[in-house]
Order: C-alpha cells, then sequence, then structure tokens
C-alpha cells in the first residue's frame, strides 16, 4: 500500500508548518525552565563552572531538542509502524548488554557505541510505550474483557522487565514493570482482571526477595537503618539528609551550599542532584522544583486526555507516567524514602542516555498532542 | 478541561461521543493523576520535614562534617636556674605514631611494624591498652627517640605499614639529669585516670609533671592547648582554615637555684647518704638543694622498668626522696638555739645565768647524761651553746615547758609546713605534752629534758634546719623559695624588705649568734673545723649528733662506746647549720649526713666547704642573670 497515500487519508491536512504551530509550546517552554533548572544546578556541581558537566549537557539538550521536536511532528501512523522496530532494537541492546556491557556501581549496565555510552534500558522504556500504545489502540474496548488480548502485551512488558531484572538493574525494572501496569489500566483493563493480578503479587515479592543480590538486599536493609552503618552503605542517605538539613528554608546560596560543594554529597551531579538543589536553595527552591516537575506530569495527563486516538492517549499516559517515576523515585531516593537505585532526575541530572530518552519520550507526547484530533487506523469494533 | 474544542472540525472525521475506550481512559487517567499529584505532593511534604522541621538537627551534623578541630600541644615551658641555664628543656624527637582507623589490620601492621623496629613486650602491651581505650581517630604511639635508620626503614616500607605516620614532637630533656631530680622533677605520661573526659590528655606526647616543680607548676608550664578549626571535604582534605587558636606556649620558670653552686655541693658531699639546703638567709632563696643518692629523671618519660623500681624503692639510702624537704631527722644539739630562745623568751633564763653541769642531771629518779662524762662546770648561756653542753639544756628545758618551747620553734620554721613549690613536704614534728595525749599517752618530765637537747619525738627536715638558722641570722621570718620569676616576671619575695620581722627581741637573737659564733671560732669551741679559710669572714654554727638508738647507761659508762663502730643504720645522724659573714648574714645552710656518726668530724668540714664554695661564687659579684626583668616588684 502506498503510505504516503494512507497517511494523507489519516491527516487530510497535512501541512508541516501548520503541524509546528500546533505543537504546544507552553510545554516546550516547561521543558526548557526544566532543563534551565538542570544547567544551573550542574555549573554549581562543578564548583561554579560550565565545564566538566553544565556545558556538555546544554549540548546535548539542544540537539535533544531539535529531536523532539522532529518527533512531534511525526504522525502517529508512522509512529505505530515505528514502534515494533524500535522494540526489537531495545530487547536486542538489552541482550547485547547482558552478554557483553560494562557493569558500573553494581547497578547500571551501557554498551559503548561509537564513543557514546548507551543504556538499553533507558531506550526500552520508550520502546515499550510505543509497542503497548500501538498494540492497545488496535484493541476495542470490548476486546479488552478477552484476557487473550491482554496476553502478548503482558509478555511484552514482561521480556524487557526480565531482562533488566538479569541485568540486575532493580529500579529501572520496577519503572518499566510500573509503565506497563499503567498502560493496561489506561487500555481499559477490566478491575477483575486487575483484582486476579493484584492477588498473588506479595507472594512473587517474597520470591523475587530471595533472588535478589546481597547488594541489593544490602540497599533495602541499610535504607531500614541508614545509621547502621554510616560510612558504609548508608553514607550516601545520611549525607544527603545532611545536606537537605542544612540547607533550611532559605537554603545556603547558590554555589555555596556546604555539603555539595565540599564533595560530602556522593554523585551530586547525577542521582543526588536535587539535594544540591534544596542545599543551596532551601525548602523553597526544593518545592519550587517539585512544583514545576509536578506541572508537567499534570500537563502530560492533560495532553493524554485531550487525545481523540487510544494510541495518543496511551502514549501520553506512558510518557507522563514514566517521567513522574523518574521523578518520584529519585526525590524519594535523595530524601531517604526508598533505597538508592541509580535512578537520575529527568532533564536535570547528568547524562546523556536519560536526557535522550526523556526527549524522545516528550516528542512523543507532543506529537499525541499536534495528532490529537487524527483518528487513524481506530479500531472500529467499539460500536456493537 | 476536556471540553471539546469545535475549533479543528477539519481534523475530525467521525464524531467520538459513546466512545468506551476513551471515557474509561479519562476516568482511569484521572485517578492514575491524582496518585501522581499526591505522591509528588508527599514529597514535598517530606521536603518540608527534612528542611524546615528538622533541618537545626541536620545542619548541626552538617557543621560537624565539614568542621575538622584539631589540637596543638603547646611546647611545655622551660625550667631554668638563676642564671638562665637550662634544667629542663624540650627537645626534638621522632616518633613513629599508628592511626589505628587507617588500618583494617592492626595486628599485620604491628607484626611488620616490629620486624623493621623491634617494639618491646611492655610497648606491646601498652600499645594494645591505649587501643582499647581511645578513640580510632587518635594516635597511638609505637616508637620514639626514632634514629635515622629506622626512620628511613619506616618510609620505605611504608606502603605495607598502613596507618603508620613519623610525627616529629618533644621529649623533655633534663641536662643535669640526676643533679637536680628532686628539685626540678619529671613529667611522665599521663595515666589512665588523667585521661579520661579531657582530649589534650589524649594527645600523643602528652605529658605532666610527677615531681618537683614539674608538678607544682604543672598548670604554668603546660600552657595552654592551641586548636584548628579546619573545613575538609569528604576524604579529608583541608579546604580552608576556619580558625586558630595558637594556644598558649607553656611559662619558662626560672629557680632560685644556682646549678654551679649544686654541682659543687653534690661533688662535696660525694657518696654519702645526705641532704644539704644552701639559702640567701635574706629572702628566703634556696641557691642548693642536695638530695643524694638521685635518680635520673628522664627514665620516667618513656615508663620506668620493673627492675629499675624496685632497685630504688629497696635501696636504704632512699634515691626517690628528696631527703631536703621530705627527711625527717632528730635535730640534735642543733635544737638548742630554739631552747635557749624559748627560755629567754618565758623568762627562765636570762643570758647572764649559770647554770652548773656536772655531767649528769637526775629528774624525777631518771640521770640524763651530758655528752661530755665530767661535766662542763658552771657555764653561760654562750658557753654552753660553744661547748653544746647538754646538762644546761636540761635544765633550760625543764625549766621553760614544752610548750614555750615548740612555739619558739614552730615561730622558727622547725615541725612546720614549709610553703615551698617542691610536692611531698612533711612536716616534721615539735612534741608537746598536748600531742603526746592525742596518742594516748602520757608526757613524762623526761620526755622535755631529751626534747631539750633535740632528741626524742623531735624532728626536722634539713629545710627546717636551714629556715631556722636563716631566721636567727636575720631575724626576719622568711620563707624558704624556690622560684624566682614566672615568664619573665620575678615573684614576690626576692627583696628581704618583703619578710616581716621575727616577734623575738633582736638582743635575744643576737645571743644565739654570738654563741653560734663561739661554736666555731672561739678556742674550745665545738666545731673548729668549721672555721672557713677566708681572710674577714667568719661563719658561725652549730653541730648535732642525733642519736637513732638509746645508748645503753652500762655501754656510755665502760669508756669504750665508740658509734663509729656500730652498723650504718644504728649510727648517728651528723648535722651542721650555719650562716657567714658572721658581722653581715647572707647566706645559711644546713647539712644532714644521714648515719654520719658526728657533727663536728663529717658534717661540719662539709657545711664549711659548702660556704666557702657559696661566698666566692657570691651573685652579688656576677653579672646580673641574663633573661631576668629588673623591674621591681612592689
Amino acid at each position: 500500500m502506498n503510505f504516503q497515500k494512507r497517511l494523507l487519508r489519516a491527516e487530510p491536512n497535512f501541512r508541516l508548518l501548520a503541524k509546528l504551530w500546533q505543537v504546544n509550546w507552553l510545554y516546550v517552554l516547561l521543558i526548557c525552565v526544566l532543563a534551565g533548572v538542570g544547567y544551573g544546578a550542574l555549573y554549581s556541581a562543578a564548583g561554579g563552572s560550565a565545564h566538566p558537566f553544565a556545558g556538555p549537557q546544554t549540548i546535548r539538550f539542544a540537539f535533544g531538542l531539535v529531536m523532539m521536536l522532529c518527533v512531534a511532528l511525526t504522525s502517529p501512523a508512522v509512529l505505530v509502524r515505528l514502534a515494533w522496530p524500535l522494540y526489537g532494537l531495545s530487547i536486542l541492546l538489552l541482550v547485547a548488554v547482558l552478554r557483553m556491557g560494562h557493569v558500573g556501581k553494581g547497578a547500571e549496565r551501557w554498551l559503548i557505541v561509537g564513543g557514546m555510552q548507551i543504556q538499553p534500558s533507558e531506550l526500552a522504556k520508550i520502546a515499550l510505550v510505543l509497542v503497548l500504545a500501538a498494540w492497545f489502540h488496535r484493541v476495542s474496548y470490548r476486546r479488552m474483557a478477552n484476557p487473550l488480548y491482554l496476553l502478548p502485551p503482558a509478555l511484552m512488558v514482561l521480556l524487557p522487565v526480565g531482562l533488566v531484572l538479569k541485568e540486575p538493574n532493580l529500579g529501572t525494572a520496577v519503572i518499566i514493570g510500573t509503565v506497563g501496569a499503567t498502560m493496561f489500566f489506561g487500555a481499559g483493563m477490566r478491575l477483575w482482571q486487575i483484582v486476579l493480578l493484584v492477588v498473588p503479587v506479595p507472594f512473587l515479592v517474597r520470591i523475587a526477595y530471595s533472588h535478589l543480590h546481597d547488594y541489593q538486599k544490602a540497599r533495602i536493609t541499610t535504607f531500614l537503618h541508614p545509621e547502621g552503618d554510616p560510612l558504609g552503605a548508608g553514607y550516601n542517605i545520611i549525607q544527603s539528609k545532611i545536606a537537605l538539613g542544612s540547607g533550611g528554608m532559605w537554603g545556603q546560596g547558590y554555589l555555596h551550599g556546604t555539603q555539595g560543594q565540599l564533595n560530602f554529597l556522593p554523585e551530586k551531579q547525577t542521582d543526588f542532584i536535587f539535594t544540591m538543589i534544596a542545599e543551596e536553595w532551601g525548602y523553597v527552591g526544593g518545592i519550587a522544583v517539585i512544583g514545576l516537575l509536578m506541572t508537567m506530569v499534570l500537563g502530560g495527563m492533560l495532553i493524554a486526555m485531550r487525545s481523540r486516538n487510544q494510541f495518543g492517549r496511551l502514549l501520553g499516559l506512558g510518557i507522563a507516567t514514566n517521567f513522574f517515576l523518574y521523578c518520584a523515585v529519585n526525590l524519594s531516593m535523595v530524601m531517604g524514602t526508598i533505597p538508592v537505585g541509580g535512578v537520575p532526575l529527568p532533564l536535570i541530572s547528568y547524562g546523556g542516555s536519560a536526557m535522550l530518552t526523556v526527549m524522545f519520550g516528550f516528542g512523543l507526547l507532543l506529537s499525541a498532542w499536534v495528532h490529537r484530533n487524527s483518528r487513524f487506523g481506530e479500531a472500529v469494533t467499539d460500536e456493537a | 478541561m476536556i471540553r471539546r474544542r469545535k475549533t479543528t472540525p477539519r481534523l475530525m472525521s467521525r464524531p467520538d461521543t459513546g466512545n468506551p475506550s476513551r471515557a474509561v481512559f479519562t476516568r482511569r487517567a484521572l485517578v492514575v493523576l491524582g496518585a501522581q499529584m499526591a505522591a509528588l505532593g508527599a514529597l514535598g511534604h517530606r521536603l518540608y520535614g527534612l528542611q524546615v522541621v528538622e533541618g537545626d538537627h541536620y545542619a548541626r551534623l552538617a557543621e560537624n562534617n565539614r568542621v575538622n578541630r584539631r589540637l596543638i600541644a603547646p611546647p611545655r615551658g622551660r625550667v631554668v636556674d638563676r642564671f638562665g641555664i637550662a634544667l629542663a628543656s624540650n627537645k626534638v624527637n621522632w616518633r613513629a605514631l599508628l592511626l589505628p582507623e587507617e588500618t583494617n589490620d592492626i595486628a599485620g601492621t604491628l607484626d611488620r611494624f616490629s620486624t623493621l623496629v623491634p617494639i618491646e613486650a611492655r610497648d606491646r602491651t601498652r600499645i594494645e591498652r591505649e587501643m582499647r581505650h581511645k578513640r580510632r581517630f587518635i594516635p597511638i604511639m609505637l616508637r620514639d627517640f626514632l634514629s635515622w635508620d629506622d626512620m628511613a626503614r619506616i618510609e620505605l616500607n611504608a606502603p605495607s605499614l598502613p596507618g603508620v605516620l613519623i610525627d616529629v614532637g618533644t621529649t623533655r630533656n633534663y641536662p643535669f639529669g640526676p643533679l637536680l631530680a628532686h628539685v626540678v622533677g619529671y613529667v611522665a605520661p599521663p595515666s589512665e585516670k588523667d585521661v579520661t573526659g579531657d582530649a589534650t590528655m589524649a594527645l600523643p606526647g602528652m605529658r605532666i609533671g610527677r615531681a618537683g616543680i614539674e608538678q607544682t607548676q604543672d598548670g604554668r608550664l603546660r600552657g595552654q592547648v592551641g586548636a584548628v578549626e579546619i573545613e575538609v571535604n569528604a576524604v579529608g582534605r583541608v579546604m580552608a582554615e576556619l580558625s586558630r587558636d595558637e594556644g598558649r606556649a607553656g611559662d619558662e620558670i626560672a629557680l632560685t637555684i644556682d646549678s654551679g653552686l649544686q654541682q659543687a655541693v653534690l661533688g662535696r658531699i660525694a657518696d654519702q647518704s645526705a641532704s644539704a639546703v644552701v639559702m640567701d638567709c635574706r629572702n628566703g632563696e634556696v641557691l642548693a638543694m642536695v638530695s643524694n643518692p638521685s635518680f635520673d629523671p628522664s627514665l620516667f618519660d618513656s615508663g620506668v622498668s620493673q627492675a629499675q623500681w624496685v632497685d630504688w624503692t629497696n635501696n636504704e639510702r632512699t634515691p626517690l626522696i628528696n631527703k631536703a624537704v621530705a627527711g625527717v631527722y632528730p635535730p640534735g644539739s642543733t635544737f638548742k638555739p630554739a631552747v635557749a630562745m624559748a627560755a629567754m623568751q618565758a623568762g627562765t633564763l636570762s643570758p647572764t645565768d649559770r647554770i652548773f653541769c656536772p655531767g649528769y642531771l637526775d629528774v624525777g629518779g631518771t640521770r640524763f647524761h651530758c655528752w661530755s662524762r665530767y661535766g662542763h662546770g658552771s657555764l653561760t648561756l654562750k658557753d654552753a651553746l660553744k661547748f653544746s653542753c647538754d646538762v644546761f639544756f636540761y635544765e633550760v628545758a625543764r625549766r621553760t615547758g614544752m610548750e614555750a618551747i615548740a612555739a619558739a620553734s614552730h615561730a622558727f620554721g622547725l615541725g612546720t609546713h614549709l610553703d615551698i613549690e617542691v610536692p611531698h613536704t612533711r612536716a616534721g614534728l615539735i612534741p608537746t605534752p598536748a600531742w603526746q595525749r592525742g596518742r594516748g599517752q602520757h608526757w613524762n618530765g623526761g620526755d622535755t629534758i631529751v626534747s631539750g637537747i633535740g632528741q626524742g619525738a623531735v624532728q626536722v627536715t634539713p629545710l627546717q634546719l636551714a629556715t631556722y638558722v636563716s631566721r636567727i641570722a636575720t631575724g626576719r621570718a622568711v620563707q624558704p623559695h624556690l622560684i624566682r620569676s614566672t615568664g619573665g616576671k620575678l615573684v614576690e619575695g626576692t627583696d628581704p624588705a618583703h619578710w616581716p620581722g621575727l616577734d623575738m627581741p633582736d638582743a635575744f637573737l643576737t645571743h644565739l649568734r654570738t654563741g653560734m659564733f663561739a661554736v666555731v671560732n672561739e678556742e674550745h669551741g665545738s666545731a673548729p673545723m668549721a672555721r672557713l679559710g677566708i681572710p674577714g669572714v667568719q661563719m658561725a654554727g652549730k653541730t648535732g649528733s642525733a642519736q637513732v638508738r638509746r645508748v645503753s647507761r652500762a655501754l656510755r659508762e665502760s669508756g669504750h662506746f665508740d658509734s663509729s663502730a656500730l652498723p650504718w643504720e644504728y649510727r648517728p645522724h651528723a648535722l651542721f647549720i650555719c650562716f657567714a659573714p658572721y658581722d653581715a648574714p647572707r647566706y645559711a645552710a644546713a647539712v644532714v649526713v644521714e648515719h654520719g656518726n658526728a657533727g663536728a668530724a663529717v658534717a661540719a668540714p662539709l657545711a664549711r666547704d659548702i660556704m666557702t664554695d657559696t661566698l666566692t661564687r657570691d651573685p652579688a659579684n656576677r653579672k646580673e642573670p641574663p633573661g631576668q626583668v629588673v623591674a621591681e616588684v612592689d
């Protein structure tokens, strides 16, 4: 079939400029503001210098911004076609990273491709959102009651979750699983099916815990008793709490956070960047960042709800939830609410893979907005 | 928000009202959104708790995190003699320390260390004990006084010795060794009971004074501990110095001692178990205080071995005891001037009174013998002092009573605690009927009689004797003292005018001086050997031979009594007190030779030589001591 023709049929007034006008620029502005906060924080993390964090991160952001807009203008029909190849690629990379990846700090694994570190688990999240949205897009609400329609997408979720668990990266596996589950929920999975799935969870957790690595168990133990080993595994959490506390209500002042500037704060440019912000800007600055993150999650969810096609809706839900989970896990981690687990704060933490995948995700979200009224390839069996 | 916008109708191919997927999605998305907002809100609340509610607690932890306090041990003040010659100083000491927190295998490190530089078993137990008691970031001393070779070996093997560091410290140095050990004292590491609480005590190389001036002036010598507060980063690298308190070095203390004279006195005493005190009788400055035998004070710095300790404590000549202040002896005949003064003050003796000595005195059925079995005949006070007649003073004591004798003795400083700057001084004793009653015993008349010649229960120290003779010589209530200046400031009491006069008529004192002059300088005086060989300068003095064992009458009357044939510990002590020049008293001295047998034959020549030396090295003939403030203290 002529691809161009189909595309035009799905979207009668295909015009690039008009679509560019349709992009939700308010949301783009929010993204830029958050990236600006990230720039400021990385500038401070380097002791008041654009080198070595803030500068490279800006270049990545600029690259990500262009990529995001390109994705935003891509029509859902194309994205649907891209879903499976991307998913396949991400699974291949996950297998590859297990075979020959580099292990850093016991958790994250990455591949080096052309001098760039790639974390396949980051790509896997986006690919999963895409492929699930594409799948559920074709399943009518009535058919959702049939478990047979839920089995393939369940496998699509479990495959990357299993691979990431084997890396082993518990945090990311939980995020991928939760994103998948949320999409099942949004796609119209029946409540009795949910109940049936949730009941065995405690037993599964039991079994999973027995298969955890010692360092993962240690993380859980030190999370429960961080003071037990102040110079060992509990060090990060205690130092993070100390830095937050020393920030107080109004903060120590930009570039004057003692704990961060004196390197008591571990990995302040990546996982613990929020701690540094909150130390220097105080509770006022911390809550402002949280408010900004909330606004972005809210905006993402509203964009999802605004879409008239199931693909766009689920895409928006998946991306917004993924973003939310990043933020919530990272913030909980630095405040000592959940065990530490190598999850960056999107757009703020230093790191290429996370930045590019997050921007790619926002591109998908904006595409859902731009094409919110499209009714392409909808499941036609709704009315019955 | 979910309202349908009709602005772009062309994009809508079909109306989607009644689409169950969208309705369900919207409901469920709102549930998810609600959960998401609640979660982020909860995190915001948690942040408020951490930053604002518990903020102070964590801010305090933050301060501890970055501020590191380090103590600076101040250099201990020197002790110098009156001419600025160092008696106790500090010398550089290279030592190896172990920081327990920097090694995981302490035993292994110690084993490897001991193959390079041997650690004695005694040190090893000390190290293990310190490791249990000290906090892990306080260094423990492994070995001090490292040689260059030792240091080179340690540095070369540094990689296999984690936690071992080389440090330069100071150690107390006593250039004169045993010569002034009793006066200056010594320092030793703080004992475990000192260490509790105060962090400065745990500093490696910390020493506290354990004897002598080092002990009594410990606070001044130690100075003020300094501290630096430094900002450190997570790996302990110093980022900035926040505050610095250098502390204060210990004060330098100048003693009244003349180390040259001290040496000469010790040289004269040679190997006798004796003590001697030389004082400036005008102001109480102690120029020499010798107690022989002595010990090496530097041995205490690193801990005295058990064998050495047993050797010291079992020695009958008591090297660890400062005999000048803590040795108590019956004064014997040296006590007679005090008895005479008491009698004159009580009105029971006038200088012209004559008392007949037949060689004995019978009181209450007991016969008390004079040292001369033939007697001295009729005597005045001056003659009685000159011949040191016992019967004369038996009679005077009997007339005067012990209370008056004790009062006069105390006024002279005998049997009292003298306020001198060395520890462990003893008061001695002037017995009285009240004291005897306190012991539940009856005071006999005979007790007064024997006390009259400084026997019986009377006990005094050499320092008291020197003070006593100083007071006789000058008529001033001078107190002996050892410190001339602290931190460059002269102490009070260097000027004779600072000392009040004794509450005794000058005429009475003159009688005593005249008698003591006769002892040395007149024909048939009891101590002709004490005559000075210096033209125009005379010395006045008084001998004393104090029995430590009662001599039986039978033995005395046999005429073959020779105390020098007795075993050493039963021989009488030999004493001599003196002052010179007679016409313008400047120096006073007291010599006690333990079991020296005879004051006139042993102690008197000793005192003569000491006094000769003192007079010839008269500080008045020398330039003003260096480093001393000339400003008057008033």
